[in-house]
Order: C-alpha cells, then sequence, then structure tokens
C-alpha cells in the first residue's frame, strides 16, 4: 500500500510540477479574432490575431481568456475561439480571406474543405452557392453594432 | 510488479508526456507509453489506438473550420429550396442586428462570423445551418411585432448554432469514414479516391442536417436548450427576454391551423413557455426608444 501511495504522490506532483512549469498554449480556430482590452463582446480592440496562432493565456474569466499573441500583444478573446490542438497551416493566413469556392487549397485544414465543396458542387449542379457568396460579404463592424444598440436603447 | 502498479507507473508516465506533447494525440502517446514499460503487448496498445480513435472520431472533430464549409453547402441546399428575398435594407438590418445578437452569445466568432438571409415564403421558418448561416422566413418575421421578437427568434437561432445542434445531427458513421481517409491524408492535396470518400461523407453529412432541420426538426431538449440560451443572450443586450415567450405563443396558435415549417419541426410551444417562465426577469429591461420601434416598422413595411 505505501508504495501505491508513493507512486499516486508522485503522480500529483509531477502534474503540478507540469502545470506550473508550461504555460497553457492554445490556437486561434477561426479565422480572425479580435484582442480587446475587457472581456466583453465590444470592447476596445488592442489587436488581431489569425487562424492558427498559439497564444499563451494569461488569465480567465468566465467565456473568456486573456492571452498574449505571437507578436506580444495582450488582449480578451471568447474561449470558444481557441482550441488547445495546433492547427497547421498549409499557407499563410492570407489564404483564408480567399473565397472558400476558389481554385487555392489554402489551409492544410483537414477534412471538409473547399476542394470537398468544389467537387460537392461539381456533383450537385442543382445546389445554387450564389446566395451564400453574397451573404458571406455582409460585414457589420463593431462600431455599428455600438450606435445600432444605442440607438435601439439597449445595453 | 502487481498489474495495477504497473498501470499506475504507465498513467504517470503518461501525464508527464501529455503536458510535454501538448497536441499529439493522446490515444497513440498512451499506447505508446504501455507497450514501453510492459503494461501493454502490442496487440493491445493497436487495440488501444483503435478504439481510443473510435471514441474520437465523433462530431468533436469537426473543426469549425470544417463546420464552415458544411454550413455553406447547408444553407446553399436550403436556398435551392426556398427562394431568397432580396431586398438590400431589409437584409441590412437583419444583419446588422443579428451580428449585434450574435456578438452577446457565448460563441460570438463563428470560421467566418454570422450571417443572416430573409426567405421569401409565407411559411413561419427559422433555420440556423453551422458555422452561423442563418434563415428566416417572412412568415416568422411577419409574426414578430417587435424588434425584440425579432431579436429572440435570431438568438434562439444563435443558441442552435453555439451550441452546435446540426452538426450533431450528422450520423457518426459518416464521420467513421471521413476520418479514416483524414488518417491517411495527412497534410496533402486530397488524392481522387480520397476526395471521393470525403465528398461522399459530405454529401450524407448534408443530407443528414438538411433533413433534420426541414423534416424531423431537433429533439426537443435542444430546441429548450436554444430557448434558455436565447435568454441568456437578450438578458445580455437589454432586449425584453419575455418576447420569446410571446413569439412562441403567437406561434403555437398560427400553426395550430398551419403544420408546414416550424409546426412540423418543432416541440408545441405549451411546453416550451411553461419552462420559460420560471427564469425570465423583465425587471431591469430598459424601455425601447422610438428609433427601436421606428426601425423595425419599417422593415415591416416591406415583408
Amino acid at each position: 500500500m505505501k508504495f501505491k501511495h508513493a507512486v499516486v504522490a508522485g503522480w500529483i506532483g509531477l502534474m503540478a510540477v507540469a502545470a506550473q512549469a508550461a504555460p497553457t498554449m492554445m490556437s486561434l480556430q477561426v479565422q480572425s479574432s479580435p484582442l480587446r482590452a475587457t472581456p466583453s463582446p465590444l470592447g476596445r480592440v488592442v489587436a488581431t490575431i489569425q487562424y492558427g496562432d498559439r497564444v499563451e493565456v494569461v488569465a480567465r474569466q468566465t467565456g473568456w481568456m486573456q492571452v498574449k499573441s505571437p507578436a506580444g500583444q495582450v488582449g480578451w478573446v471568447n474561449e470558444s475561439a481557441l482550441t488547445r490542438n495546433r492547427i497547421v497551416l498549409k499557407a499563410g493566413a492570407d489564404d483564408v480571406s480567399r473565397t472558400a469556392s476558389g481554385e487555392e487549397l489554402a489551409l492544410a485544414g483537414k477534412g471538409f474543405n473547399s476542394q470537398v465543396e468544389a467537387d460537392f458542387k461539381a456533383k450537385n449542379q442543382n445546389i445554387d452557392f450564389t446566395w451564400i457568396d453574397r451573404m458571406e460579404a455582409i460585414v457589420v463592424s463593431d462600431p455599428e453594432v455600438v450606435v445600432f444598440l444605442k440607438e435601439g436603447g439597449l445595453n | 510488479m502487481k498489474p495495477v502498479y504497473r498501470w499506475m507507473l504507465g498513467l504517470a508516465a503518461l501525464t508527464g508526456l501529455a503536458f510535454v506533447s501538448g497536441c499529439a494525440s493522446i490515444a497513440k502517446v498512451g499506447a505508446a507509453v504501455g507497450e514501453a514499460t510492459g503494461t501493454l503487448t502490442p496487440q493491445q496498445a493497436e487495440s488501444l489506438v483503435k478504439s481510443a480513435e473510435a471514441v474520437e472520431k465523433t462530431f468533436k472533430d469537426i473543426t469549425p473550420e470544417q463546420e464552415y464549409y458544411i454550413g455553406r453547402s447547408v444553407g446553399a441546399t436550403i436556398i435551392s429550396t426556398y427562394k431568397v428575398y432580396d431586398n438590400d435594407e431589409a437584409t441590412r438590418y437583419l444583419n446588422v442586428l443579428g451580428q449585434s445578437v450574435a456578438r452577446f452569445s457565448d460563441m460570438p466568432n463563428t470560421f467566418r462570423g454570422y450571417r443572416y438571409l430573409i426567405l421569401d415564403t409565407d411559411e413561419i421558418n427559422a433555420f440556423a445551418a453551422p458555422g452561423g448561416f442563418i434563415f428566416i422566413s417572412r412568415g416568422m418575421i411577419r409574426l414578430c411585432t417587435t424588434e425584440d421578437d425579432l431579436a429572440a427568434v435570431i438568438a434562439h437561432e444563435v443558441g442552435h448554432v453555439q451550441l452546435r445542434h446540426a452538426v450533431k445531427a450528422i450520423k457518426s458513421s459518416r464521420l467513421t469514414s471521413a476520418l479514416t481517409t483524414l488518417a491517411v491524408e495527412g497534410t496533402k492535396s486530397l488524392g481522387g479516391e480520397q476526395l471521393a470518400q470525403l465528398t461522399t461523407a459530405f454529401e450524407g453529412s448534408i443530407t443528414d442536417i438538411t433533413a433534420t432541420m426541414m423534416n424531423s426538426g431537433y429533439a426537443r431538449g435542444q430546441e429548450r436548450e436554444a430557448d434558455r440560451a436565447a435568454i441568456t443572450i437578450l438578458q445580455r443586450m437589454g432586449y425584453r427576454q419575455g418576447a420569446l415567450v410571446d413569439v412562441l405563443g403567437r406561434m403555437g396558435k398560427a400553426l395550430q391551423t398551419d403544420q408546414r415549417g416550424f409546426g412540423s419541426t418543432h416541440p408545441p410551444a405549451d411546453s416550451r413557455i411553461k419552462e420559460l417562465l420560471p427564469i425570465i426577469d423583465d425587471t431591469k429591461t430598459p424601455v425601447p426608444t422610438a428609433a427601436r420601434k421606428k426601425r423595425f416598422d419599417r422593415l415591416l413595411q416591406g415583408i
């Protein structure tokens, strides 16, 4: 039994040391995200990070993580945009902004990707993506949201 | 050494390795460690890798990027069934409102963000495709009497997106075949046969999701989860939480005579309202401004 306890204690110790020594690293799993000065949906934007960027977690608050970007900038990101997995990009992050229907296979992103979509389109020519592409062009900025909320008397 | 200690040693070593390796496949590391410490035979290690990989082959492996591609095709399939209401001003308003709502959800960023379109049909309906492609019918908008009502409908759909309900509608067998393909794909461009396999899994996934959204509907529990997520969003924004109850009530009445769309795919409104009433608190909700009413009335004029 003593040996068993020693093994358990050793294991717990190892976990504690590892937790202290290694900073928690996360990757951005969406195309891009602002780093905000405060953990809030419309907090001031201090920088922008890109798909696959590895960031170091500095602090946490319900639903949000304060992270340090590869360039050393610190700001808050919603935790749903981060993953513990490392994301390997085949090409630069700039390629992500190309249209999904483009010829370029922009990402190492495995599985369902632009190549699969192109194959799907070829087999289902009755399914029209025109409106989906038009939808994606509709961008609403933070300042627009702020004005909309303010005019509507919202929080 | 007793087997239990050998397992614990293996587990301790695995814990250490997991911290070091971070993103490496834990299943493979675990099996390698077990094998190296003599706790597993090579056959057992192989079996562990296979079974752990099988567990990994679930919807959880669908990354936001893949969800985005699924969402595009699901959206395109919906638009191929319904006509789009082509009105720039109405679409813009819906997107400003909808993208504001999404920012206050627990998942403000999908891979490329939330987008909204109006479907040109009297049918009372709304769809949320993976990745944040959301479609609201003219019939549904007409059922709303205030911006708060429409915000409640949108917040419910955003709830489905953040809870990944559409992705969960994909049959796991499809993902298993897709992920087997992935295992050999690596970071290379896809070969013909692998692409064909993946496209088959992709097509099947689109079918599963659209069939669920348009025919069978989500599970009642999922609708209730989306309702609760909607209340949280409305509360954060300052919209009236009771608006969701109002819309559900009106929907219940309208659908007594019309069983198309929402009526056929959603649980009865009464039971949903009953569950919402105890969690609604509008005592701190700000009073709507005249501008809020005006911009919503402007939308309704064309609808």
